[in-house]
């Protein structure tokens, strides 16, 4: 399979063509839409860059604190909420609130690097 | 029925029954926003004077299938009259029109001038004075509004900090999306859950963006949809979510104001008198709240009932309320 263009310049085209000709030429909802479109493709191509670093790094720490060599991310996450709900693991636990941290920094840094709470996290 | 046309018949006739039969309707328009009921703008015209109105209105004229907590439009309009007599700065009502007559279920409220935009509000040099008055009247509003006699208001649902976690979570669960910020959330307010207070009228959404304010602060409180019999805390801490501040993250009353003050307003104008930490876990459960509820609209892309960019894009703010829950854990373990 080829890939020029490939997955992210297709995405930066569409996205160019959003922003500077769709949207001036739309108005009230329909511009709206457009914009919340062009920030959700902003998103993709962040999370095309980001995901696959931020998630080796969340399977590093959730093998760590659930002392487990499951490789998928969706079972160490769906282990962890098990843990929580029966109580064995809660906000006491060593490393639970900064590997939390640590991963909802990363998911926000690809969802929204704008939000407020991200700079409080961080402080 | 539901056009334009039908409704300004409707308001005309209304309006020459109580302006006198010369009164017309002029400028009527749909604002946008509201998704569970229209709201329309117009004018009366009667002689000299124009009085500018709202109307609030089912869709279609019909009460049509709403979230189980949200009031009907006939409860609206007399939570709005009860608390008016208790001193709340609140748009007056002018008609309550009954299911089935010819405007349908409806009622019309006096138009308030001012800016609802957060970061307006928070932003604009035109509200600089409002801003520096805004806690103090909040506080005050907060207190009148807990402070109507229940026996003063039509029904509504009670429900406290208990009612609040089984419902999130039970819809949460319903999602099978794991979230471990919002699990560790939910077990965490089980197992530090305060004392319930004395159930009273709770407004349910008070915060920057249901509150019209004008140069001189607090003008109007809207949307009334969501109020309900429960903890005085929880309007309180709602106002400090996060997700209100509008990126005015160090003022953590609604991005103008601190705590403290608030919480001396409430307690100068007859609210309960609470301390800061008494909000924590009420702000904890409001910013988990969120969360569910930002799921619960990319639920409605996922499931197609509403395929818009704009609700699969608001999955991706969920991650938002996991920031604000973990600083607010974090904040925990400072006071401790």
């Amino acid at each position: 399979m080829h890939d020029a263009p490939s997955a992210k310049e297709l995405i930066e085209a569409v996205k160019s063509f959003l922003d500077k000709t769709a949207m001036v030429q739309l108005q009230g909802h329909a511009a709206f839409h457009a914009r919340v479109a062009s920030n959700a493709l902003a998103t993709v191509l962040r999370e095309m860059e980001q995901r696959p670093g931020a998630e080796a790094r969340e399977r590093d720490r959730l093998q760590a604190l659930l002392k487990s060599d499951e490789t998928d991310v969706g079972a160490l996450n769906r282990k962890l909420c098990e843990e929580i709900r029966t109580k064995r693991v809660d906000l006491s636990t060593p490393g639970l609130l900064t590997h939390l941290k640590s991963t909802t920094i990363d998911q926000l840094s690809v969802d929204q690097p704008g939000y407020s709470g991200l700079r409080t996290a961080a402080r | 029925m539901g056009t334009a046309n039908d409704i300004e018949k409707g308001l005309s006739d209304w309006a020459s029954e109580h302006y006198g039969v010369a009164a017309a309707i002029a400028g009527l328009r749909r604002l946008s926003g509201g998704a569970s009921q229209e709201t329309w703008a117009f004018e009366v015209e009667a002689g000299e004077k124009s009085e500018p109105l709202i109307l609030r209105r089912a869709p279609g004229g019909t009460a049509a299938a709403r979230s189980s907590e949200a009031i009907t439009l006939a409860i609206e309009a007399a939570l709005l009259e009860a608390t008016d007599k208790a001193g709340v700065r609140v748009p007056g009502v002018r008609h309550v029109s009954p299911p089935g007559s010819a405007l349908g279920e409806a009622f019309v409220m006096k138009r308030v001038a001012g800016e609802t935009l957060g970061r307006k509000i928070l932003r604009d040099a035109e509200f600089e004075t409002a801003r520096a008055r805004l806690t103090q009247q909040c506080g005050e509003a907060l207190a009148r509004i807990h402070s109507v006699p229940l026996s003063g208001v039509p029904k509504l649902p009670t429900s406290l900090g208990r009612n609040q976690i089984d419902k999130y979570e039970a819809v949460y669960r319903e999602f099978n999306l794991p979230r471990p910020v919002f699990e560790l959330a939910f077990a965490w307010l089980k197992d530090n859950e305060p004392e319930p207070a004395d159930p009273v009228l709770v407004h349910g959404d008070f915060r920057l963006g249901n509150l019209i304010v004008d140069e001189n602060g607090l003008a109007a409180v809207l949307d009334w949809e969501l109020a309900h019999i429960g903890d005085p805390r929880e309007d309180i801490a709602w106002l400090c979510v996060n997700s209100w501040r509008f990126g005015q993250t160090e003022n953590r009353v609604g991005g103008f104001g601190q705590l403290d003050e608030l919480l001396d307003a409430y307690a100068a104008a007859g609210g309960a008198r609470y301390r800061p930490a008494d909000i924590d876990w009420w702000e904890i459960m409001g910013s988990l709240k969120w969360g569910v509820m930002c799921m619960t609209m990319y639920g409605a892309f996922k499931t197609g009932a509403d395929p818009s960019v704009e609700r699969a894009a608001i999955g991706r703010r969920v991650s938002e309320n996991e920031i604000d829950l973990i600083n607010l854990f974090e904040g925990l373990g400072r006071h401790a």
